[in-house]
């Protein structure tokens, strides 16, 4: 073994022995003049996504991160299908980003955002496992000296069909693995699937309900000592001086050390001694000139955008709005806006970091494993083959954990500290204070009919930030960013679904100093909120139906009536609601997939909404779980109605005025609907994603509802400034 | 120095009597599986059993429970016998991403120790935990699994 190698499975132990084991390693190692690559405990791969054992276990390499979504189950759920292989006996691992660069990203992309996890690589890994399948059974029927097209495979069992010989999985890996890769393979009709599209129990449950699962934030390396830390809270300030004498005294206190331009962190023996002692650290910050940013001043500076005569970037357009708006014989007006949101994911952000001036090494809950290396790289100074990041359990990540700022700061820390393990862990106050926000935007909506109460136009201008001008700009188009809009393309996966002959939509752009992110949904929980609402506003000045209106809209959408079609006649729109319940609907297209909603509420004393049921429903094209997709459509609504009822990060001197939970509220038990879900694959490709697009579609089907039935239209959110509760 | 019971067996730990109980067990003590959410005792992430009643152990000092019964999830099971509530949270697939499930357990099970069979307006009052996920749905089908058995 080569020193490259040595250094390599000794980082591997020392990840074993943080995670009890649950990583493995590919090694290329020489055996009988071919070359097989092997898992860390010797077990060969059949191709890269499957590693076969003796003992017929069949671990699935997993590239993309599990946190909370299910989408760990549902891969493997998938080469287990083309695999043929006995799901009770397969087991799933994270190859490593470094691996994934030593092996020329032999697994594709580690991204888990966007709800891409599945539907972006469900074909190439379908393709792993149908060519191991092809592998171990081309093994077997050369072990037999027979015709491989004698052969079949099924639940990890190769049969001779003519002889009845059968052998298993485990006792011909070591020969399939010795075998070339056949070139093409051929996939399961999802007709004939027996794995995926069943709702199979997930693989990750049972060490969840015990208190074994590892999160990044339970990470422990020998010698570990522990970081608290606090960035100038104010965006953009940075620190001026710190006063590290006055806590020297401090129990457990080992070091006090600057991170980046903006930030400190106090090193001790246990957190709790670390942030104890950092809470009476005096800092002196150069709090710089956001200062004077507010949530009064941005919305202020974003009201100038709705009125701008400036060019905006244009999202979609047709026709002549200007004339249709001149020529209507009744408009409709109304101006919109959403807050700033944080993920707020339940785990606090934190990664654990080992640096020596040849080696730095990473564990943490990551969406994005190879932007978490690409942090390391930078952070540390060393080459790739110098470096690793080990993906952990994530405590939740909503978009938050595919930023990498908190590795960046955990290893700049460790830097300063050569040898020793060091695991950062932010507060709540400070995972609150430091996120990267759902962005704030407002919205001018204004719709023109003609004599008959047609629809003739409409205009929609957004005003506010982008994010991708601060996270990715180098994917704006000429200055513009397309993610703004979302759910209101002219077309792709997440396009609008109304034809209006008259239409623009664009987007003036303003992006104050609060940083920005992807946000389970992103645009759509504005965009939806905009458009579904302002419809049935516009429904509403003709005296129509909110849905005979929308349909009426809806003729060039077959996928989309068909969704809003059936949460209607599930919640029996055409017929009287009982007494004292009100239904709102919506609907709504994004990550590939259609959705809709009605919502069916009741208030008490005008303002106590108890929401008592929704009907979703989802076309994502194709289905490999329905009851992850059910539990991904319920949760979602925890977060959209959170938002809705709840959620603001409000500014003040250029900061966050929400520290926790106790400001920034999230529903409980009590509050949660009944939800029931219709799934509805409609076999599109491509397909379409499950864990964002009907977040955006509870909060306008419950806003519609309230104006039933009290006939007041809610603008803004969250509903708390309006005094108004959860019943 | 507090001499603590924590599922059963006996830990001296050499720490200020107004740490949180939390802290104590997640890095004294090192049982990882209480997690730490908020620290303000709004979010449940930290529940643990305080002879046999459900308490937010971020907000509780480890000085005021030396004596005392301390269970955390990795105490709940019995032997080998996993805990009815952790039985029906794998039979219903509760957990997305795990991360507040050790606490809401801990709730749930301190709720069915005394209401063996709460109402609606019970669990309601009860298990007030933060998910983030959003596993409510399954939280009360799993409840009310266990309740009716």
């Amino acid at each position: 073994m080569n020193q490259a190698l040595e250094t390599h499975r000794r980082a591997f132990l020392l990840g074993a022995a943080v995670v009890g084991g649950g990583l493995a390693l590919g090694l290329d190692l020489p055996l009988g003049g071919t070359k097989v690559v092997r898992a860390a405990d010797g077990a060969p791969e059949i191709t890269a996504w499957v590693v076969i054992r003796p003992d017929d276990t069949v671990v699935i390499r997993i590239a993309r991160s599990e946190m909370g979504q299910g989408t760990l189950t549902g891969l493997a759920q998938l080469v287990a299908e083309e695999l043929e292989c006995d799901w009770s006996k397969v087991t799933t691992e994270y190859p490593t980003p470094g691996q994934s660069v030593t092996r020329k990203r032999v697994w594709g992309d580690f991204s888990t955002g966007g709800s891409r996890g599945i539907r972006e690589s469900h074909e190439y890994v379908r393709k792993g496992g149908a060519m191991a399948r092809q592998m171990l059974i081309q093994a077997a029927a050369n072990e037999w000296k027979v015709p491989v097209s004698e052969c079949t495979a099924s639940n990890s069992i190769i049969t001779h069909t003519p002889s009845g010989r059968t052998t298993s999985y485990g006792k011909v890996a070591e020969a399939a693995a010795k075998l070339e890769p056949p070139q093409d393979v051929k996939l399961k009709d999802p007709k004939d699937w027996n794995i995926a599209g069943k709702s199979v129990k997930r693989l990750d449950t049972a060490d969840k309900t015990t208190g074994k699962m590892v999160y990044g934030i339970d990470v422990k390396l020998p010698g570990m000592l522990i970081a608290a830390i606090k960035d100038c809270p104010v965006f953009g300030g940075k620190v001026k001086s710190f006063d590290e004498a006055k806590i020297s005294d401090k129990k457990g206190v080992k070091k006090v050390v600057r991170v980046g331009e903006s930030a400190v962190a106090v090193v001790a023996d246990t957190w709790w001694h670390a942030k104890t002692a950092l809470d009476v650290l005096p800092i002196v910050w150069d709090e710089g000139e956001n200062v004077r940013v507010s949530s009064e001043t941005i919305a202020a500076w974003l009201k100038e955008g709705l009125d701008d005569s400036q060019p905006a970037f244009v999202g979609n357009k047709n026709g002549d709005i200007g004339a249709a708006l001149a020529g209507a014989a009744k408009t409709v007006e109304a101006v919109y806006a959403y807050p700033f949101q944080n993920h707020a994911q339940m785990e606090p952000i934190n990664a654990t970091a080992v640096y020596t001036p040849d080696r730095c090494e990473v564990w943490t809950g990551t969406q994005n494993g190879e932007a978490a290396f690409a942090a390391v790289l930078a952070a540390s100074g060393l080459p790739a083959a110098n470096c690793e990041v080990h993906k952990i359990m994530l405590g939740g990540g909503f978009g938050r954990r595919g930023r990498t700022d908190y590795v960046t700061q955990a290893v700049a820390i460790a830097k300063q500290m050569p040898g020793t393990p060091i695991k950062l862990i932010w507060s709540r106050e400070e995972d609150m204070l430091h996120g990267t926000y759902h962005p704030v935007t407002q919205a001018r909506m204004v719709g023109a009919f003609d004599a008959d109460d047609n629809l003739i136009g409409l205009r929609m201008r957004i005003s506010g930030q982008s994010i991708l001008a601060s996270v990715l700009p180098a994917r704006m188009e000429n200055g513009k960013d397309p993610v703004t809009f979302q759910g209101l393309n002219p077309k792709g996966e997440a396009a609008f679904g109304y034809s209006i002959p008259n239409l623009l939509i664009d987007h003036a752009m303003r992006n104050p100093p609060v940083p920005p992110g992807f946000w389970r949904g992103v645009n759509i929980n504005q965009n939806a909120i905009y458009v579904e609402c302002f419809m049935d506003e516009l429904a509403h000045a003709v005296g129509q139906d909110p849905l005979a209106f929308r349909r009426k809209l809806l003729g060039a959408k077959p996928a989309q009536l068909a969704v809003l079609d059936a949460v209607a006649e599930k919640a029996g729109w055409s017929k009287p609601a009982p007494q004292g319940i009100y239904r709102g609907l919506a609907h709504f297209m994004s990550f590939g997939s259609y959705v809709a909603a009605v919502a069916e509420i009741s208030v008490k004393d005008e303002n106590k909404i108890k929401v008592e049921r929704i009907f979703a429903a989802t076309d994502p094209g194709y289905v490999v779980n329905p009851a992850q997709i059910e539990r991904q459509v319920s949760g979602s609504f925890v977060y959209g109605l959170s938002a809705l009822f709840y959620g603001e990060c409000t500014v003040k001197g250029g900061r966050i005025e929400q520290e926790n939970f106790d400001t920034y509220n999230s529903m409980r038990l009590a509050e949660m609907p009944a939800v029931e879900s219709i799934i509805m694959p409609s076999a599109r490709t491509p397909w379409g994603g499950v864990g964002e697009p009907t977040i955006c579609v509870a909060a306008p089907a419950v806003l519609n509802a309230y104006f039933r039935a009290t006939g007041k239209r809610i603008r803004t959110i969250p509903l708390k400034n309006h005094n108004i509760t959860f019943a | 120095m507090a001499h603590l019971t924590i599922n059963g067996a006996a830990y001296d730990v050499d720490v200020e009597a107004d740490t949180p109980l939390l802290w104590v067990i997640r890095e004294n003590v090192g049982l990882t599986g209480t997690k730490y959410g908020c620290g303000i005792a709004q979010c449940g992430a930290c529940t643990v059993h305080i002879d046999g009643v459900a308490v937010r152990s971020c907000g509780v000092a480890v000085g005021d429970v030396v004596g005392k019964q301390i269970t955390t999830i990795e105490g709940l099971a019995s032997g080998g016998t996993l805990h009815k509530v952790q039985k029906a949270w794998i039979d219903h697939d509760v957990p997305q991403c795990g991360y507040c499930q050790s606490g809401m357990i801990m709730a749930v099970a301190a709720l069915l120790k005394v209401k063996p069979n709460p109402t609606d307006a019970e669990i309601n009052a009860e298990i007030t935990n933060i998910c983030r996920c959003g596993t409510f749905q399954e939280v009360r089908t799993a409840i009310r699994a266990v309740a009716g058995a």
